[in-house]
Formats: C-alpha cells, sequence, structure tokens
C-alpha cells in the first residue's frame, strides 16, 4: 500500500432510494491518482456509490445517506460543504455523452462561466482554456476549426471526449466515470480508455463498468459490489486471477452477472 | 410451411360495420379541416360582396368607423386594428415574463405537491368564463384604477390588457412547462455536475434548449389574447379611439363584432363589414398559430 493518504474515504455508508435501501455499510479507500473500477452485476450499487462522490443522487428529493465519505480528508456530508465546490473538485462523466446543446467551445469553458463571475473571463483566458483541454483529450486537431459548430453534432466518441474535456479547466482531483464506453464502438471505446491511461497520475479516477475485460484493462484497483454490499477490494489483477470471496470468484468466471 | 388454418368466414354485417366505422374514424379525423375550411368559406363569403366597393386604404388606416352614417358612411378600422394590437402587447408583456417564470418554477424549482397544486390552479385559471373575466374588469378592475392610477376612466387598455394577461398566462405556463419538460434530463445533470446552480442550468442550459418550445407557448398565448372577445368588449371602454396612454380607452375588433352585429340587417354592407373585420382576425391568429406551429415542428427535430 502506499504511504499517501487515500483520496476518497467512506466509512459505514448506507443510503435508500425512498426505502429501498441501496448501499448497505460500504466502507472503502480508493487511492490517489491511480484508477479503481467498480464493478458487479446490475442493481449492485456500483452507479450509486459513484454518484455519491459529487452527490449528485440528491437531486432526487427521497434519497437519505448515512455514514462518512471524505474526499482529500473532508467529510462531503459536513454543513459547510458547497455543492458547488464539491462538484468542482469533483467531475463526473455520464453513460450517455451529455454535451449541453452548445457550441464546443462554449461547453469546455461552461465550468469557468459557472464558477467566475463574468468581469473576471478574459478572451484569451478562455481561448487558452479551451485549448488545453481539447489537447489533452486530443481532440485539438480535430475540432480546432469547428469550435462553433454545435456540440450535440460531434461523433459519440468525440462528445464523450469533450465531455471530459469540459470537466478540466476546473482544475478537478477526482473524475468519476459512469460506464463512459457503454454508448461507444470498439475504436471509441479504445481512444476512452487510452485517454484514461493519459489521463491517470494527475486525475484520481473512478469508473463504473459493466465489462469485466475493461475493468481488467484498464484500472489498478477493483472494487466487487453485490446487493450494495463492498465484496471485495484489492487490486485488479489479483482481483481476476486469485479472488478470495468465493462470490467474487463466481461472478468473474460469469456464473451470474 | 403449413398455410395458417382458415378462418370461418365473417358475416356481412361484421365486415360492413368495420368498413362503417373506418369511414367514420376517418370522418372524425379530416373533420377539423373540415371545419376550419367551411368557417372560412362562409366567413369569406358573408363578406366578399362589400370587397369591390371598399377603398382599402382609408379602410385599413382610418379611425373613423361611421358604419351607420346616413350621409357618408366611413368604415375605417385602422384603429380597432391599433386597439387590438396594443391591448395585446400590453397584454403580452405582463403576461410572458409572469407566464415563462411561473412556467420555470413549475418544471425546475418545485416538486412533490406543490407542483400538483399549482398545476391544478393554473388548469383552473384557465377555466374561469371569459364573462367572468369581463365582470371582473368591469367592476373591480374599473374601480381600483380610478381610485389608485392616475386614470379618468376605469375601461381602458390597461384594464383590458390585465385581464388578458391572466387569461393568457395558464396556457403560456403549461405549454412553457412542457418545453422544459421535454429537455433532456441529461443537460441538467451535466450542468449540475459541473457545479452550475440551479438557477445557472436554467439560463443557461434549460432556455435555450427549450426556445423553441417556450416562443409557441408565447405565440400562443398571443393567439388567445388576439381572439378574445367578451372580457375585453368588457374592459376595454369599447370607444373608437387611437391611443395615446395606457389609461386611454380603445375598442378591439372582436368586440366590434360583438357588440354590433346583432344590429345590423343581414346582406346590408354593414353587415358584410363586420364579417371582414373577422376575415382579417381570422388571417392574424392563423399567421400566430401557423408561426407557434412552425416553432413546436424546429423542437422536434431538435
Amino acid at each position: 500500500m502506499t504511504a499517501t493518504p487515500p483520496c476518497i474515504t467512506t466509512r459505514g455508508l448506507n443510503l435508500w432510494y425512498a426505502k429501498f435501501q441501496a448501499l448497505l455499510d460500504v466502507t472503502v479507500d480508493i487511492q490517489h491518482g491511480i484508477i479503481t473500477s467498480l464493478i458487479g452485476p446490475s442493481g449492485c450499487g456500483k452507479t450509486t456509490l459513484l454518484r455519491c462522490f459529487n452527490r449528485v443522487n440528491e437531486r432526487y428529493g427521497y434519497v437519505t445517506t448515512t455514514g462518512e465519505i471524505k474526499i482529500l480528508g473532508k467529510n462531503i456530508y459536513d454543513p459547510d460543504v458547497s455543492l458547488i465546490e464539491l462538484r468542482k473538485t469533483v467531475g463526473m462523466v455520464f453513460q450517455r455523452p451529455n454535451p449541453l446543446p452548445i457550441s464546443v467551445y462554449e461547453n469546455v469553458v461552461f465550468g469557468l462561466r459557472v464558477h467566475n463571475e463574468r468581469s473576471d473571463l478574459k478572451r484569451e483566458m478562455l481561448d487558452e482554456a479551451v485549448e488545453k483541454a481539447l489537447t489533452e483529450v486530443g481532440l485539438w486537431t480535430d475540432l480546432k476549426d469547428r469550435l462553433h459548430d454545435k456540440a450535440t453534432h460531434l461523433q459519440l466518441e468525440q462528445q464523450q471526449k469533450l465531455c471530459i474535456a469540459r470537466l478540466l479547466p476546473l482544475k478537478p482531483e477526482v473524475i468519476l466515470m459512469d460506464e463512459p464506453c457503454s454508448a461507444l464502438d470498439v475504436e471509441g471505446t479504445r481512444a476512452i480508455e487510452e485517454l484514461m491511461f493519459a489521463l491517470k497520475g494527475r486525475y484520481t479516477i473512478v469508473i463504473v463498468t459493466h465489462n469485466m475485460a475493461q475493468a481488467r484493462r484498464a484500472s489498478d484497483e477493483c472494487i466487487f459490489m453485490l446487493m450494495g454490499r463492498l465484496i471485495e477490494h484489492r487490486r485488479t489483477e489479483d482481483l481476476f486471477l486469485n479472488p478470495q470471496n468465493p462470490k467474487t470468484a463466481e461472478y468473474i468466471e460469469g456464473r451470474y452477472g | 410451411m403449413n398455410p395458417p388454418p382458415v378462418r370461418q368466414a365473417r358475416s356481412a354485417l361484421s365486415l360492413w360495420g368495420e368498413r362503417a366505422i373506418e369511414l367514420l374514424i376517418r370522418l372524425c379525423g379530416i373533420s377539423a379541416v373540415i371545419f376550419v375550411f367551411s368557417i372560412f368559406l362562409f366567413v369569406f363569403l358573408e363578406g366578399a360582396p362589400l370587397i369591390p366597393d371598399l377603398n382599402w386604404i382609408p379602410v385599413i388606416f382610418s379611425p373613423e368607423w361611421y358604419p351607420t352614417s346616413r350621409s357618408n358612411v366611413r368604415y375605417g378600422v385602422g384603429a380597432m386594428i391599433i386597439g387590438t394590437l396594443s391591448v395585446t402587447g400590453l397584454a403580452m408583456l405582463f403576461a410572458v415574463p409572469f407566464g415563462l417564470g411561473a412556467a420555470v418554477f413549475v418544471s425546475e424549482f418545485c416538486g412533490g405537491k406543490l407542483k400538483e397544486t399549482l398545476k391544478v390552479a393554473i388548469e383552473m385559471l384557465a377555466a374561469i368564463p371569459s364573462i367572468v373575466w369581463g365582470f371582473i374588469g368591469l367592476s373591480v378592475m374599473n374601480h381600483l384604477i380610478q381610485t389608485w392610477l392616475p386614470a379618468p376612466v376605469g375601461l381602458n387598455l390597461f384594464n383590458a390588457a390585465l385581464l388578458l394577461a391572466l387569461m393568457s398566462v395558464p396556457i403560456i405556463v403549461s405549454i412553457g412547462e412542457d418545453a422544459l419538460k421535454a429537455v433532456p434530463d441529461s443537460y441538467r445533470e451535466a450542468a449540475l455536475a459541473l457545479g452550475a446552480t440551479r438557477w445557472q442550468t436554467v439560463y443557461r442550459v434549460l432556455l435555450p434548449a427549450a426556445r423553441n418550445g417556450l416562443l409557441a407557448a408565447v405565440l400562443l398565448g398571443v393567439g388567445r389574447a388576439i381572439g378574445e372577445t367578451m372580457a375585453v368588449l368588457m374592459a376595454t371602454g369599447h370607444a373608437v379611439n387611437i391611443p395615446t396612454s395606457l389609461f386611454d380607452p380603445i375598442r378591439t375588433l372582436t368586440a366590434t363584432i360583438a357588440a354590433e352585429l346583432g344590429e345590423t340587417a343581414v346582406g346590408s354592407p354593414h353587415y358584410r363589414m363586420l364579417f371582414l373585420i373577422g376575415l382579417m382576425l381570422f388571417s392574424i391568429t392563423f399567421v400566430v398559430n401557423l408561426l407557434a406551429d412552425l416553432a413546436v415542428r424546429g423542437v422536434r427535430r431538435q
């Protein structure tokens, strides 16, 4: 184990959708700067857990949470935590690419616009942020002459990369990805995975995936969940080669899923 | 492959019944077209014989409406066109911000019981008969305006515009709310996950995304206001007058028809002129509704 403190820790996390308990006593440490994947059959709570980390599941009024989640040592359920700042630190990529129905350029600077006063944003600064973010995700050469096209008209793969790019100007610590490749073809999936490798180190990446092969290829650590509980959390190769829990073994062998 | 078993032939009655019902349903389907077209034709035919006798420029621009003059009959509807347009415009000045604001609130800022209550209340506002609005204009607002505002008479442009605004708001709210509801939820999540506040999400994402639907909501509200008759007949003061201030009495195209048609001899020039006014109204509302429809189509294409 590394000596640096973990990036995300949860202690005794429980979550209910109205009366239905979706997470039971989840305690986990997610390490800094690596890719951690969350796997498990449908309905096991992996997406729910992911959506706790930026508290985006609270937009439905019927969600109750108990327990503790610390990100970079700070409990995100403390009353003095600003959701706006939290979501700046913890970015999220969704299952369907969801660029906003505005231009590519405006998608990338959207975060800057909502977090800054209009008068603080200089044109050169925005231009620079767009070039930097799009370069980082490998879209700049393709899109530099199409910055003012509507983002919803791009190919799906480009849309998903753009959804990652628009997080970067906010300098997040954590990037949450909820099955980011499930709408993409093989090429698109490969491109997003390569992008994840390029981003790891600077960002802590947590990815939910339905695809065990993807978890195996693309993550450093792997968390297996079942029925709202965390079953096993180890280095990915250990989890796949030598699962400790029989339920994990059965899942990765494909006996259920 | 064996052919499917042949079914018993059906009785002639059931075959004919099938055809009759299909015909009936077909008729229901196209009835709207038939009705619109035949109403237009009827109004046009009643008004048409007067068309060659009219000098159109004074008719449209002159405020001189003397349809029953013994010596010099003049059919100037200029003041009424301005009356209709000004009362509709002023009504929209109140109704559009109010209606769109309410639509945003109902759709984005409240949930559960409050939302349901508001929606029912707004529908009830739409269900108030226009004659009742007219009462309110004539008795309540008339008095209030005379007491609190520098107006010599309470029945005026302002009074009628307020009533029309209240009558168009429910339409703007319910159609505007539908337009906002049609914006994919993924846009809201994207904006929220980037740290946008609810209001930032509304004005940076939802309003632009729902633009066409909201435009349609406004145009249908305009259509409602232009066509309204009873309330404006009672609240405008019904004076043929080009308004120069908010508190001048006016007269609208609709109210003129309602007030005068019963007193004209069928087939007389005055009677025909009123039908031509109807034709004008028909054209205005047709254009407004067409624009609204085009705006909604724009939404679907997205």
